[in-house]
């Protein structure tokens, strides 16, 4: 008997027992995504690569890491110091961290450009957006695990914000902290939660939105449904399946990104006091607050819309709303066209203040406050929250000047990449040819 | 899906080294994994050798030690203790000893000692890890008892010398640690003679 | 629209080095993880000099016997002082409340000192200050410690190295006669007068360079092992690249 036929056995008597070659099939093999992929649809699966890796290093840091206010700053430096690779697993999961909000910040980004929260891609976005706020109370929650002066006085100042909330205020900061102020009762259910409630939630929320992408089919950069084009056997005329061509294409992309991870981790793991912020390699002190404190860069554009509002409720409402608003995308955009390719001049305008104004807040947000940058945050604020006014005025009232979207799916996607590496595999075919010709004679 | 013109030879071998080569990738990122489970400095630190002075000890008696989380036991055999070691041979399952793993090398004697006076073993029965109870006292535990340790948990007897009994659950010898006297009141738990160091 | 840029470059420029560094002037240390030497001198400095107070609590003495090719019995001779088994890490045996009384804070431990004041552009920047902290001490008889330091003003800290390299003087601003009455005299700079202390100038540089050097390497120990790995993973990912490349490239011709 061959090896063939004796797998094809045991795949039968699993199948008989458990959909495997159906989820494969459904999922992998026989799902079908558009061919014309470009450089943004690398960072879903890479998301996906990233929370892997959060979760395996961080069961293997909860082995050593202590979640006592005596000892969890000590129990870090032993695993860095005196753990068989502690540090390696150390700096992976807290450039780990970074990277997540990177490849989700790109993600999203790319949802904004080619319309891909749009009918019927709603509740792919919605999902994706509880995903984001998880992931910030996931992030918030680890932050304080170190117990350095960043830590404490970031859990402080941020459980503080629920001491705005009218009447309960006062209450809910307490009943959040367990405590009076920040303390080992909070550290150990921030532990709970980040180690534990979280990371199932994740899991479970990363499951649903691949389930919902999976029903109604990817989008793609020319925002336009190839499943309008079927052939004789009801399979799209512009996709491929996503085994082989996405799962090869996505682990070049997966490489490339580790190789970028791979620099940082072993050569900038503070990332210039961004990723490890210095304040941290202080222990935590109740008894004395950092010059300033500055949440990590990942939440800054939000802590700058906060502290530019000079009024304590109003700003925690602005701060909510700033995440609020994104839930409500989908029904906002009323755009006769998906793409950016396709949009009117406005939206690619609107979009392009947007981001500076995003990129804006999140450098303000890092640095220490002063009058002339409270206005700045003002103004990028104001085109934060506008973006959204205008999408919606833009597009209700017609004004938006689209261009016509193209029947099939384009070509369109920068092959520069490619190009580049098929001048270089030519440039060293030459160079070889050459090297061979000289060394002839001899 | 596949075109007509696929080389599909060179779409195996390409695939082929893909696997392999990541499959090499795989393989080294899960070494600090796993050594990561390794004992770290502070374990390291605690395994350290223990020295023990014995002065103090008389035949007859035994005293405990900790020595990485485990009990060590030092008694000192008298005269009438070790003229027992050489009538049970028969009654022994491994009388010479010759199972290696239980004593360094340097103890593998009749009294699984350096010093033929004084026992040093780690008081952890070989069958499920309770800790046998020391019974000097021929009688104590039956009849024909000529003194040695019990294990209350399942029954399992050793000799003055640690040497299991034939017909008991226990598979194998109490095993010596290995030790060295640094002078004749002074003894060394966790290190070989000659400051051999321990794994 | 200038008027705009230019608020904006205002506001947006400074912080991204770390706006203090212009006005602090920080010195380059130029540490040296590779000089072993200059490591087991620091080691010696540190235990000599600032261990009385500072512990580095994260840091074994055996670590360091390793790290630097200091045997294990000269490390037990002249690095351990208070019979502390070679294992144990490198804590101090002054007490914290002990410090508390004599200077009214407890002295830090200096293990992570460097790495604390790290950020920034400027990649040495924690060893920079540490570096230009010892350097910066002057005359003060206002302070309790006789001496005040002008990269951290009111430092509790005394003059641990005075002997060695002197007290230096403070420079003060000129009088500005156009604001009478500011009998607040503000220090702009200080003088070393050459040959108050033991050693010369270049002398007590290299010495605080050492000690430097030192902590540094003790914020963390492992940095060579880190750096050293980095390039064989990035060598087999650029391989593993051009292999998945090329298979990317095969299969997708099924596609354009």
């Amino acid at each position: 008997m061959s090896e063939a036929t004796k797998n094809r056995g045991l795949l039968a008597w699993i199948d008989a027992r458990f959909p495997f070659s159906k989820l494969w099939i459904e999922h992998a093999a026989g799902y079908y995504a558009p061919k014309n992929f470009n450089f943004w649809y690398y960072f879903g699966s890479l998301a996906i690569f990233v929370l892997v890796l959060q979760l395996v290093t961080g069961i293997w840091l909860t082995m050593y890491y202590k979640p006592d206010a005596e000892l969890a700053f000590a129990s870090i430096q032993y695993i860095m110091r005196d753990v068989h690779w502690g540090w390696l697993i150390r700096y992976l999961h807290s450039t780990g961290a970074s990277a997540f909000f990177i490849v989700i910040y790109l993600h999203m980004f790319r949802g904004l450009l080619y319309g891909s929260y749009r009918k019927p891609r709603e509740l792919i976005w919605l999902i994706g957006m509880v995903i984001y706020a998880v992931l910030m109370a996931e992030a918030f929650f680890g932050y304080l695990l170190p117990w350095g002066q960043m830590s404490y006085w970031g859990a402080q100042v941020i459980t503080s914000l629920f001491g705005a909330v009218p009447w309960v205020g006062d209450t809910l900061m307490i009943w959040i902290r367990g405590d009076y102020t920040i303390s080992d009762v909070t550290l150990n259910r921030f532990f709970a939660l980040h180690v534990a409630a979280m990371p199932l939630l994740l899991i479970a929320l990363v499951v649903l939105h691949i389930t919902a992408l999976h029903e109604v089919g990817s989008n793609n950069p020319d925002g336009i449904e190839i499943k309008r084009h079927k052939n004789a056997n009801g399979i799209p005329l512009d996709g491929v399946p996503f085994h082989p061509y996405y799962t090869i294409k996505d682990t070049v992309g997966l490489t490339v990104f580790l190789m970028v991870f791979a620099f940082v981790v072993f050569y900038a793991p503070g990332m210039l006091g961004l990723f490890l912020e210095p304040e941290n390699f202080e222990p935590a002190n109740p008894l004395s607050t950092p010059e300033h404190i500055a949440p990590v860069w990942y939440f800054t554009p939000f802590y700058s819309i906060l502290r530019c509002i000079p009024d304590k409720l109003w700003g925690v409402v602005a701060l909510a709303s700033s995440i609020f608003v994104l839930f409500l995308l989908p029904w906002l955009d009323r755009g006769k066209v998906r793409s950016v390719r396709y949009r009117g001049l406005g939206f690619k305008i609107a979009l392009a203040l947007f981001v500076i104004a995003l990129l804006v807040l999140g450098h303000l947000g890092g640095n220490p406050p002063s009058p002339g940058r409270n206005l700045v945050a003002r103004i990028c604020a104001v085109i934060y929250f506008g973006y959204f006014v205008f999408l919606w005025v833009y597009t209700f009232f017609g004004l938006e000047k689209t261009k016509p979207e193209p029947d099939r799916v384009t070509d369109g996607s920068a092959k520069w990449m490619q190009k580049l590496m098929r001048r270089l595999m030519q440039k060293w075919k030459q160079w070889r040819r050459l090297e061979e010709t000289q060394r002839e004679p001899m | 899906m596949k075109r007509e013109g696929a080389d599909l030879k060179r779409r195996r071998l390409l695939t082929g080294a893909a696997g392999v080569v990541g499959g090499v990738g795989v393989a080294y990122s899960a070494v600090p994994f796993l050594a990561y489970w390794q004992p770290g400095a502070q374990a390291e630190a605690a395994a350290a050798p223990v020295e023990v002075d014995i002065s103090k000890l008389a035949p007859g008696q035994k005293i405990d030690v900790d020595w990485r989380g485990k009990p060590i036991w030092i008694f000192r055999r008298g005269a009438r203790e070790l003229a027992t070691l050489r009538k049970i041979s028969d009654l022994l399952r491994d009388p010479r000893s010759l199972v290696s793993s239980q004593q360094p090398p340097y103890c593998q004697n009749l009294a699984r000692a350096i010093r033929p006076e004084y026992g040093v073993m780690i008081g952890i029965c070989t069958h499920l890890g309770c800790i046998p109870l020391y019974e000097p006292e021929p009688g104590s535990v039956d009849n024909k008892w000529l003194g040695g340790f019990f294990c209350p948990c399942h029954g399992s007897k050793y000799d003055l010398a640690g040497r299991v009994y034939k017909g008991v659950p226990a598979p194998l010898n109490l095993e010596v640690p290995p030790h060295w006297y640094p002078s004749a009141s002074r003894i060394i738990i966790g290190e070989h003679p000659e400051k051999g160091a321990v794994s | 629209m200038r008027k705009l840029a230019c608020l904006l470059a205002m506001v947006l420029l400074p912080g991204l080095a770390g706006a203090a560094d212009v006005t602090l002037g920080l010195m380059d240390a130029e540490v040296d993880l590779g000089d072993k030497a200059s490591l087991q001198r620091g080691a010696k400095y540190f235990v000599n000099y600032c261990w009385g107070c500072h512990s580095l609590k994260y840091l074994r003495y055996q670590r360091l016997s390793r790290d630097l090719d200091i045997p294990d019995e000269l490390v037990e001779k002249y690095l351990i002082w208070d019979g502390s088994k070679i294992s144990a890490p490198m804590t101090n045996a002054m007490r914290a409340k002990q410090a508390k009384d004599w200077f009214g804070t407890a002295a830090p431990d200096l293990t992570l000192v460097t790495r604390r004041h790290d950020g920034g552009l400027n990649l040495s920047r924690g060893a920079d200050w540490v570096y230009t902290f010892l350097n910066s001490f002057y005359r003060d008889d206002e302070s309790p410690t006789g001496v005040n330091n002008l990269l951290l003003p009111n430092a509790a800290m005394p003059h641990v190295l005075w002997r060695l390299q002197g007290t230096a003087e403070p420079i003060y601003k000129p009088a500005d006669p156009h604001t009478p009455g500011s009998s607040q005299r503000e220090v702009v700079g200080i003088r070393l007068v050459e040959g108050v202390g033991a050693l010369s100038e270049a002398e007590y540089h290299r010495m605080t360079r050492d000690i430097v050097n030192f902590l540094v390497y003790a914020s963390e120990p492992f940095k060579s092992t880190r750096k050293a790995l980095g390039v064989p993973v990035l060598f087999f990912l650029i391989v593993f690249l051009a292999i998945i490349y090329l298979l990317k490239r095969e299969y997708w011709k099924d596609v354009h």
